[in-house]
């Protein structure tokens, strides 16, 4: 599956087809688990109504890491078997990714404001997500740094891997260290310590999160091969035009007058 | 090994003797450190209570000052791709490298970090503990930052995409060097902390040079 699509043209025309279906179904599910979530779902015993902010700030802090694991792994498939598509897919999603964990921060500190008494705290696993963040953003730095763009796409490769030692100490923050942030509760041994009716909101809204990852991705990324494809166009129509018209054209030259 | 031996002390004795860039990066340590006690105010408990942590921001900056040239004049003059064609690989490369700019920066800066301990009131076994970290820290300083110099080598703007690199990378032995001091002044005792960064210097020792091979090689390619 992958292999067939890392052909440009087949892609292109796999993702037209396929990318209202993404589009329209993110819309869909989001609207569903946000109605959940936010009306259907019951509050919690002792947090009240701000546990609602858990059904934005948990997905996005899983897309967080995904997305990043995700730029990884394509990194490594560029690197190994140096195909432009695996590098332009890692490019496409680190800014989707940043902004993920933009939103897993910012929710997370209003959350931390009622429940905590603050803003921000310096625990173990929110230092880990900022770095994340920083992460993101060395990375789209690095890639558009540049002048030739596959240079930049090959250093960022080897960041991206390089930064994957970052994951395990996210995961495990909550666990190593004795922390204000709660420890895992839905992926655990001996299953989920959290209530049915509040777990099924939020894999829902998990869902219509990753419909809205893979829908942008494939937007960034047609932008990028069609970019390059306006790109070639433009070179090929320059060298034609030099080719056949060595003398500047009479109106250019009126013009100047 | 002669090579290794080679390419150590030229870079060795270029950074030594080429324009003091060891003076610059120790001078502008001190200066760092200095500028706090005007910043807070001189009063004694305070700066001896964010002194540590003030000492070891101050050696990251230096440290990343330095970085850029590691292998930016080797990659202007062509001589990086000597290095890549020669027979040492290029991880030992890297490593001798990073030997050498430990040698002219983090060592001088550890030697250099009890006088301005003093400066912010520390007493003598912080002062030890502080020694001891920075140096069993710097090494990790000089690796990960290697990684970033060689991945940043020709781009534009590189002093500030460098910095957006590595400063996050230097996170966890800035954690774990200024909080083995405050964990000696609290009484808990540093050694967990120098121990766990004695082994992130050794485990940048070991997975460092490759990245910083692969990035090089990109480099030249």
């Amino acid at each position: 599956m992958i292999n067939w699509l890392a052909n440009p043209a087949r892609f292109g025309r796999f993702s037209a087809r396929t990318l209202p279906w993404f589009g329209w179904g993110a819309a869909a599910v989001l609207a569903v688990g946000l109605y959940w979530s936010l009306v259907v779902a019951p509050a919690d015993y002792q947090q009240g109504d701000t546990v609602r902010i858990m059904y934005i700030h948990v997905p996005a802090a899983w897309m967080a890491l995904s997305v990043y694991f995700f730029i990884a792994v394509a990194s490594a498939v560029a690197l190994v078997w140096r195909h432009p598509f695996a590098e332009i897919a890692a490019r496409a999603a680190a800014p989707i990714g940043a902004a993920f964990t933009l939103i897993c921060l910012a929710t997370g500190s209003l959350w931390g404001r009622p429940m905590w008494g603050a803003w921000w705290v310096w625990d173990a696993r929110l230092t880990s997500v900022l770095i994340l963040f920083f992460f993101y953003l060395g990375y789209i730095a690095l890639v558009n740094a540049f002048d030739d763009p596959s240079r930049g796409g090959r250093a960022g490769s080897v960041l991206a891997l390089v930064g994957i030692v970052n994951l395990p100490i996210i995961k495990f923050s909550v666990d190593w260290w004795n922390t204000l942030h709660q420890p895992a509760s839905v992926v655990r041994i001996g299953g989920p310590s959290i209530a049915l009716a509040m777990l099924v909101p939020l894999l829902i809204m998990a869902a219509g999160f990753c419909l809205f990852f893979v829908a942008l991705l494939m937007l960034r990324m047609r932008t990028v091969l069609n970019e390059r494809k306006a790109m070639a166009l433009r070179v090929s129509a320059g060298t034609a035009a030099l080719q056949t018209e060595p003398e500047p054209m009479p109106s250019m030259k009126t013009a100047a007058r | 090994m002669a090579a290794f031996g080679g390419l150590f002390w030229r870079d060795l004795r270029l950074a030594l003797r080429q324009g003091g860039d060891t003076g610059l990066v120790l001078g502008f340590f001190v200066l760092a450190v200095i500028l706090f006690p005007f910043g807070v105010g001189p009063e004694p408990a305070i700066l001896r209570r964010i002194g540590a942590g003030i000492i070891w921001v101050a050696a990251l900056l230096s440290a990343l000052l330095s970085l850029d040239r590691l292998f930016e004049s080797d990659y202007q003059d062509g001589g990086l791709d000597l290095l890549a064609l020669s027979t040492l690989p290029l991880e030992l490369a890297v490593l001798a490298k990073c030997a050498a700019h430990w040698m002219a920066t983090g060592l001088p800066l550890a030697l250099a970090s009890p006088v301005l301990a003093i400066i912010v009131n520390l007493d003598l076994g912080e002062i030890g503990i502080l020694t001891a970290s920075l140096l069993i820290g710097t090494p990790a300083l000089s690796l990960i930052g290697s990684v970033a110099a060689a991945l940043t080598l020709g781009a534009r703007r590189q002093g500030v995409v460098l910095s957006v690199l590595v400063l996050p990378l230097y996170v966890p032995p800035l954690i774990l060097g200024a909080g083995a001091v405050e964990a000696s002044m609290t009484g808990i005792g540093a050694r967990a902390y120098l121990l766990v960064l004695g082994a992130l210097s050794l485990a940048a020792l070991a997975l460092c040079p490759w990245a910083s091979a692969a990035a090089l090689r990109q480099a030249v390619e």
